[in-house]
């Protein structure tokens, strides 16, 4: 456990070192913030007109379905497409292009623990994002009354859709020296199985059902609705595993073992 | 303490290191020379548990790299041909880094960080930025990261390549200091490094050991390919065909002459001390002996020897093996890979 946070801590050092670390955070308070703005001030003028019209018996519209529902499904999972890539990116590809790897893979540690602590780095900066994003939303409670449980649920979701993002993009940086081509393929692999449940629109046998199960976007749909579903839970820490572990075989195969 | 047995590597087709053995003693420095691409680095980086080997078998203070590695890397300090450094830290975040994964109880890591600046000579710069350092400052923080753990083993990969002339006396006088409490294996290319560090030298070529012993000891051994110089006084034909027929010579060449006196250099087989016999020969016949000298070999053409062609058929193809070849430039920067 030491060995992981001491590379947990290095992770997260280094990325405050860099401008990586407010490059990131910069970009993504920015863009949720201006479409959290923009949800909530659409929120703000529709409830208004519903109410000149007197209500017209429909029922209340709710804050959770209106603004922070479409923030997490439609605007946060996009934003992260594009922002995990630059924290996974560096992650193996920087150990090797410096030659850092070396010393990492000649210290008495094992993979895992280095997997973990890089892991854990990464999900440590990530989690500052979930927090941008909960600074905004938590606005709401003052000037509304949006309900808790819900919100809870969409945060546990967005927080592993990301986690399972950053397994798989460490994995992809394993690949290269450059940064660059990590974060290219990972984003292009990550915009992949986000559309992946699109074929149910033109193939409906066993293949585009499987696929579709694949996608991350069908799993988060429970969570966008406030639900914490087993199901979905056992895809997205079934996703980190796999992440971890491929990243795991690809560093072996770093040793000449394959 | 280090013991490697039959080693090979093989990257696809292509053969990196073949059969390679041999042992290293507690507190001695080994050599480890040969030429660019000649398998130092793999080597090394299979003993330091980096790489698997394809065959063969490294044991270090006993335990065997490839079953325990864990337990191997606590014993070995390892410094890569490019110090391996995170350039955004400090010296000091950056030792204390290694130092906790490198295992060092929670309580002594200050105390380490310490003694290591000082053994290296680098706690005058314990709080810049590693990037912002010179070569030689690197190479001597990647050597204090070796020894944070104070390992029974250094493996250091040209540890001098890249550094100016005064900063190699020094960091060669760091590693000499190092022999006896650690075992050191050091790798280069350049020759003087060996003659001037190691105890016992291993010359490898094209992945194979082609020599093994302590630097004198090699070049008393191959002394008898050099050749010896004699300087005689009378008929030059008449001297080379006489000196022909001494047993164990080769070849019998005029190097110089001046006046009645020649200078000839006279080519032997190998471990045939043939220079008695070739002072009775002149002086029997009447000649004038004026000097008599081996013509020695450095390690510089021992090393272009071993590393160039096989021995044996070298000594009976090779007229001129010594002087006919320049002597590659030694302490070139070599292309890291």
């Amino acid at each position: 456990m030491r060995n992981i946070l001491a590379v947990a801590g290095k992770e997260l050092r280094s990325y405050f070192h860099s401008p990586i670390a407010y490059l990131v955070m910069a970009v993504y308070a920015v863009l949720c913030g201006f479409f959290f703005y923009s949800f909530a001030a659409t929120y703000v003028v529709q409830t208004f007109r519903m109410q000149a019209m007197g209500g017209m018996g429909m029922p209340d519209m709710s804050i959770n379905d209106y603004v922070i529902r479409p923030l997490f499904q439609g605007v946060l999972t996009i934003v992260l497409l594009l922002v995990i890539p630059l924290i996974t990116m560096r992650l193996y590809a920087e150990e090797k292009r410096s030659g850092t790897i070396e010393l990492l893979l000649t210290s008495p540690v094992t993979d895992f623990q280095i997997i973990a602590g890089k892991f854990l780095g990464a999900l440590m900066l990530f989690g500052t994002m979930i927090v941008i994003t909960f600074a905004y939303v938590s606005t709401l409670f003052i000037y509304g009354n949006p309900s808790a449980k819900p919100l809870i649920a969409q945060g546990v979701g967005l927080f592993l859709f990301g986690a399972s993002l950053l397994a798989l993009g460490m994995w992809i940086s394993t690949f290269t020296k450059n940064q660059i081509i990590a974060a290219v393929v990972s984003f292009a692999a990550f915009l992949m199985i986000y559309v992946l449940n699109w074929v149910t629109a033109y193939s409906s046998g066993a293949i585009g059902k499987v696929l579709a199960y694949m996608a991350l976007t069908t799993h988060f749909e429970g969570f966008a609705k406030g639900v914490v579903d087993l199901k979905d839970l056992v895809y997205y820490l079934s996703v980190i595993a796999l992440g971890v572990f491929l990243t795991a075989r690809s560093v072996e195969a770093l040793k000449g073992r394959v | 303490m280090i013991e490697v047995e039959n080693l090979t590597k093989r990257y696809g087709p292509t053969l990196a290191v073949s059969d390679v053995s041999f042992q290293v003693q507690k507190g001695e420095i080994l050599g480890f020379l040969g030429p660019n691409g000649a398998g130092k680095t793999t080597t090394m980086r299979i003993i330091t548990g980096f790489l698997s080997a394809t065959a063969g078998r490294v044991r270090v203070a006993g335990i065997d790299v490839a079953s325990s590695p864990l337990e191997a890397k606590r014993h070995i300090g390892y410094l890569p041909e490019t110090p391996p450094v995170y350039t955004d830290m400090t010296v000091n975040e950056y030792l204390a880094f290694v130092g906790r994964i490198k295992g060092v109880a929670r309580g002594e890591l200050k105390k380490r960080v310490g003694e290591v600046s000082e053994k290296c000579a680098i706690g005058d710069v314990q709080h810049r930025q590693i990037g912002r350092l010179s070569k030689g400052y690197r190479q001597r923080v990647g050597l204090a990261q070796a020894l944070i753990h104070n390992p029974d083993i250094l493996i250091l990969d040209e540890p001098t390549a890249g550094l100016d002339p005064k900063q190699i006396i020094e960091t060669r006088e760091l590693i000499k200091g190092l022999a006896g409490q650690h075992t050191v294996i050091l790798s280069t290319h350049i020759l003087p490094e060996v003659s001037k560090t190691c105890q016992r030298v291993v010359v490898i070529s094209k992945g194979t050991v082609v020599a093994m012993g302590a630097p004198d000891e090699l070049i008393a051994r191959l002394q008898g390919y050099g050749s010896v110089l004699v300087t005689v006084e009378g008929p030059a034909p008449e001297i080379m065909s006489r000196l022909q027929t001494v047993t164990g010579v080769n070849l019998v060449e005029p190097v110089n002459a001046s006046g009645t006196r020649i200078t000839l250099e006279v080519h032997t087989e190998k471990n045939h001390e043939v220079r008695s016999e070739l002072a009775r020969a002149i002086v029997e016949s009447g000649w004038g002996l004026f000097e008599l000298k081996t013509s020695g070999m450095s390690l510089e053409d021992i090393f272009l020897k071993l590393t160039t062609r096989d021995l044996s058929e070298e000594a009976a193809a090779e007229a001129r093996p010594a002087k006919a070849q320049e002597p590659e430039k030694p302490g070139e920067t070599e292309v890291s890979n």
